[in-house]
C-alpha cells in the first residue's frame, strides 16, 4: 500500500519504520517503511489483527488518520563485502530497501526470501532486480528450495565468505536464522518489532534485552546485533496482549460491515 | 465546592470536584486582603497579578479577571487544576497562618472555566516581525512559548511527535485531574493566535536539525518523557509498566474504553505502584478506576511524598494503600507478574532538600501479591533530538544546560521546561518558557 506522507518520505532511510493510527479510535502500530517514491512511502502488512484488517479495507483515495515517522535508527549500511539480506514472511517487506542501500554502498548482495508457501511470498521480482543473486525458499516446497531461509544461508556460508547478514522476519525465524551465523561470528543484524505505543522513546513498552541491557527498540533500534538479542523474552513480551488482540478482532468483525469499508 | 464522594469517583474518570459556583467565587474573592505588597505573586512562577484578578472577581467582572490572568498565563484552566498552589501562591498568602489561605487555584480555575463557557477572546498580538521560530514540543513549555512568541509578533511553527497537541497534559495527567476537553480548548486558543502546528512530526527524524536551523530561532520544549526503570530483576515480565506507558495507554489512547478504542491495557486485580510523586499518584488512581486493589510503595516517609498534598488525600480517599519506608527490589513471576518483593527502608540523615536519605534494612523483606507492577520513579529528557544537535551542552542528569535567559550553548537554540530543568511542574515549565521566549524576542528584535 502506498501512502502519501511527505514528512516521512523525504527523510526515510533503509531500516526505519513509521507509526499509523488508522482512525480516531485506532491503535498506533509500527510498520516498516518498505519503499519510498517522492512524497509517498510504501507499507506492507498482513491482515492478522484489527488494525491491519482495517488498513486492508482502505481503498485508493481513503485517508489514514495519522502517520508519524520516519522512526528508529536507519540500518548500519557500510561497505562490508558480501552481504546477505534475508526476509521471512511479511518481513520481506523491509528487504529490498536494505538490499538497495547495501548494493549502493558497494557490497555484493545476496537475497534470500522465504515464506510458508508460495502464496505468501512477496516482492520476488523487486528483490531479483536489486540483488546480485536471489534465493527463494518455502516451508512446504511450493516454490524454490524446500526448506527454511536458515538452510539456504547455511549452504551459502559453506560455499563462500559472508561478511554481513540482515535478517528480518518473525521473532522465531530471526532467532533460528541468526543462530546459523553465531558460530562463525558473522556480523548479523535483526530488525525487532515489539509492541509499541508512541514509538518515540516515551513509554518503554518496546523494551528489549540486548547484551543484557534494556534497550528501547523504537529509538535505539529497531535493528540490533542479532547475537546479543534475547529472542525468548521478545516472544514472551509479544504475547502480552494476545487475549485482547483476539477480542478486538472479534469485536471488529461483529461491529463492522463490508459496505462501510469497516470503519 | 465539594469533592465528589470517593466511592463514586473510583468508578469513573470525571473530575474530583466541579469547581466553585459564582457565589462561592465571590465569597472567596472578598476574603482577599488585597495586600499592598502581595506575597502570592512572588510565589507564582509566571507572576500572575493575583490581587488584581481577585479584585475583579469580587466586583463580578469575570471577563476582566480573565484578561488579567491571560496577560501572564495562557493556560489558566490547566494551572488552576494542576499547580501545587500550597507551595506557591497559596503557600505565600498572609492568611495562611491565621485562617485558610485564599483558594487562588480554585479562583483561577473558576475564571478560566467561566470564560470558556462564555466565549473566549484572542489576545492582541504585536505587528508581524517577519521572523520565524520553530518550537519543538507542544506541552506546557511549548504552548507557552508559542503563545508568547506569537503575541510578540513572530511567526511560530510548533512540532509535535504525537497525534494530538498537549504533551504531558494529554498523555500524562489523567482525565479526572485535567479533562482533555480543557486541554484541547486551551491549545485551540494558542492556535487561534496564529501558531501553526505540525502533528506526527518527530523533530530529529521528520525534520532534521539542519532543517530546523533554517528557522530564525529554535525553542526546545521536548520535556522529560523518557521513563526511568529501577533496574531490578523481573522488570521484563509481562504486566510490568512504566507509569508513562500505563498512563499513555489510558489517558491518550483511551484503553479504559477497550474494545471501543483499539488500544488495550492490562487490568490488574492487585497492582503495586512504585514511587511517590504526582505521576505515581496518577497511575495508582487510574489503576483503582480500572478495578484494581492498589498499593503504592514509597521509599521515604509519608511526609516526604513529593506529590501535591491534594493528590495524596484524593488517592487515599479512593482506597489507594500507601506503604512508606519500603522499596521494591524484585518482581516475582514466571511469564507474568505474581508478586513484588520489597525491602524495609531506614531513614538516615536529612539531605539539602530536607528529606532523609533512605537505606535498605538487610533481610527485612516481604512480598506483596500482585499481578501488575507500575514504575513511577521519575523521568528524564528524551535524548533523541538533543543527541543530534552538535555541540549542545548537557548537564549530568541529561538535561540541556541553559543560562538564566534560556540560551543553550548553541547559538539560536533555546530550551525551557523539563528538558532544561529536569522533571518538574507544569507551571515551572511555563515560567521558564516565558523567560526564554522573551529572550528569543530580544535577540530577534536586536538583530
Amino acid at each position: 500500500m502506498w501512502v502519501f506522507a511527505p514528512h516521512v518520505a523525504h527523510h526515510a532511510k533503509a531500516g526505519q519504520f513509521l507509526i499509523v493510527r488508522v482512525n480516531e479510535s485506532g491503535e498506533r502500530i509500527p510498520l516498516t517503511i518498505s519503499a519510498v517514491d517522492g512524497d509517498a512511502v510504501r507499507i506492507i502488512f498482513m491482515a492478522v489483527g484489527k488494525t491491519t484488517e482495517l488498513l486492508s479495507s482502505l481503498r485508493p483515495g481513503d485517508m489514514i488518520r495519522d502517520i508519524a515517522g520516519p522512526l528508529g535508527r536507519p540500518s548500519e549500511i557500510a561497505t562490508y563485502g558480501t552481504c546477505v539480506i534475508i526476509g521471512g514472511g511479511v518481513g520481506i517487506a523491509s528487504a529490498p530497501i536494505i538490499a538497495k542501500a547495501a548494493k549502493a554502498a558497494g557490497n555484493y548482495v545476496i537475497g534470500i526470501i522465504g515464506a510458508r508457501n508460495s502464496g505468501l511470498l512477496i516482492l520476488e521480482d523487486e528483490m531479483r532486480a536489486c540483488c546480485d543473486e536471489l534465493f527463494v525458499a518455502t516451508d512446504d516446497g511450493s516454490k524454490g528450495i524446500h526448506g527454511f531461509a536458515a538452510d539456504v544461508l547455511k549452504a551459502e556460508m559453506e560455499k563462500r565468505t559472508i561478511d554481513c547478514v540482515w535478517i528480518i522476519g518473525p521473532a522465531i525465524m530471526m532467532k533460528v536464522t541468526s543462530g546459523v551465523t553465531k558460530k562463525s561470528n558473522i556480523k548479523t543484524f535483526v530488525s525487532l518489532n515489539p509492541i509499541m505505543v508512541d514509538g518515540t522513546g516515551m513509554c518503554g513498552s518496546c523494551r528489549v534485552q540486548v547484551a543484557g541491557r534494556t534497550r528501547f527498540a523504537c529509538v535505539d533500534g529497531p535493528e540490533f546485533d542479532a547475537h546479543q538479542v534475547d529472542f525468548d523474552l521478545l516472544m514472551q513480551r509479544g504475547r502480552t496482549y494476545q487475549p485482547e488482540e483476539h477480542e478486538a478482532l472479534e469485536h471488529y468483525h461483529e461491529h463492522s460491515c463490508s459496505c462501510k469499508g469497516g470503519i | 465546592m465539594e469533592d465528589r464522594a470517593a466511592g463514586q469517583r473510583v468508578h469513573d474518570f470525571f473530575e474530583v470536584s466541579s469547581g466553585l459556583s459564582p457565589d462561592e467565587a465571590l465569597f472567596e474573592a472578598e476574603r482577599c486582603l488585597q495586600c499592598k505588597k502581595p506575597k502570592c505573586v512572588n510565589g507564582c512562577p509566571v507572576g500572575i497579578d493575583i490581587p488584581s484578578f481577585i479584585a475583579e472577581i469580587a466586583l463580578g467582572n469575570f471577563r476582566k479577571a480573565a484578561e488579567i490572568i491571560k496577560a501572564d498565563n495562557m493556560l489558566p484552566a490547566i494551572c488552576g487544576r494542576v499547580c501545587p498552589q500550597e507551595t506557591q501562591c497559596e503557600g505565600q498568602c498572609v492568611l495562611s497562618g491565621k485562617e485558610k489561605p485564599i483558594s487562588i487555584g480554585s479562583l483561577e480555575r473558576f475564571i478560566a472555566d467561566w470564560e470558556r463557557a462564555h466565549g473566549t477572546s484572542v489576545p492582541d498580538s504585536q505587528p508581524p516581525t517577519g521572523r520565524h521560530v520553530a518550537v519543538i514540543g507542544s506541552g506546557p513549555a511549548g504552548l507557552t512559548a508559542a503563545a508568547e512568541l506569537s503575541r510578540l509578533g513572530h511567526r511560530v511553527t510548533l512540532f509535535e511527535s504525537l497525534h494530538e497537541a498537549g504533551g504531558v497534559l494529554m498523555y500524562g495527567i489523567p482525565e479526572f485531574r485535567l479533562p482533555k476537553e480543557i486541554v484541547r480548548a486551551e491549545v485551540e486558543q494558542v492556535l487561534a493566535m496564529g501558531v501553526e502546528i505540525r502533528l506526527n512530526h518527530l523533530a530529529g527524524r521528520s525534520i532534521t536539525v539542519p532543517e530546523l536551523m533554517k528557522f530564525d530561532a529554535v525553542f526546545l520544549a521536548t520535556g522529560a518523557g523518557l521513563p526511568n526503570f529501577m533496574g531490578i530483576p523481573g522488570e521484563q515480565l509481562n504486566g510490568v509498566y512504566s507509569a508513562n506507558e500505563f498512563l499513555t495507554r489510558v489517558n491518550f489512547m483511551h484503553a479504559d474504553q477497550f474494545p471501543g478504542y483499539d488500544t488495550p491495557v492490562k487490568r490488574g486485580s492487585r497492582v503495586v505502584v512504585a514511587g511517590g510523586g504526582n505521576v505515581a499518584m496518577d497511575a495508582a488512581r487510574v489503576a483503582r478506576r480500572l478495578g484494581a486493589k492498589v498499593t503504592l510503595v514509597y521509599r521515604r516517609r509519608e511526609e516526604d511524598l513529593p506529590a501535591r498534598a491534594n493528590e495524596v488525600i484524593h488517592a487515599r480517599e479512593e482506597g489507594v494503600e500507601i506503604l512508606s519506608c519500603a522499596n521494591p527490589i524484585r518482581i516475582v513471576g514466571g511469564t507474568c507478574v505474581t508478586g513484588v518483593e520489597c525491602v524495609r527502608m531506614e531513614m538516615c540523615a536529612l539531605d539539602e532538600t530536607g528529606r532523609p536519605s533512605a537505606r535498605p534494612l538487610d533481610g527485612m523483606t516481604f512480598t506483596i501479591d500482585a499481578d501488575m507492577f507500575i514504575e513511577a520513579v521519575g523521568q528524564g529528557p528524551n535524548p533523541l533530538l538533543i543527541s543530534e544537535i552538535k555541540g549542545i551542552e548537557r548537564e549530568k542528569a541529561g538535561n540541556v544546560a541553559v543560562d538564566a535567559e534560556g540560551r543553550t550553548s548553541v547559538p539560536r537554540i533555546f530550551a525551557a521546561g523539563d528538558v532544561a530543568t529536569g522533571a518538574a511542574t507544569v507551571i515551572l515549565a511555563m515560567g521558564t518558557a516565558k523567560e526564554a521566549a522573551r529572550s528569543i524576542d530580544r535577540m530577534l528584535k536586536e538583530e
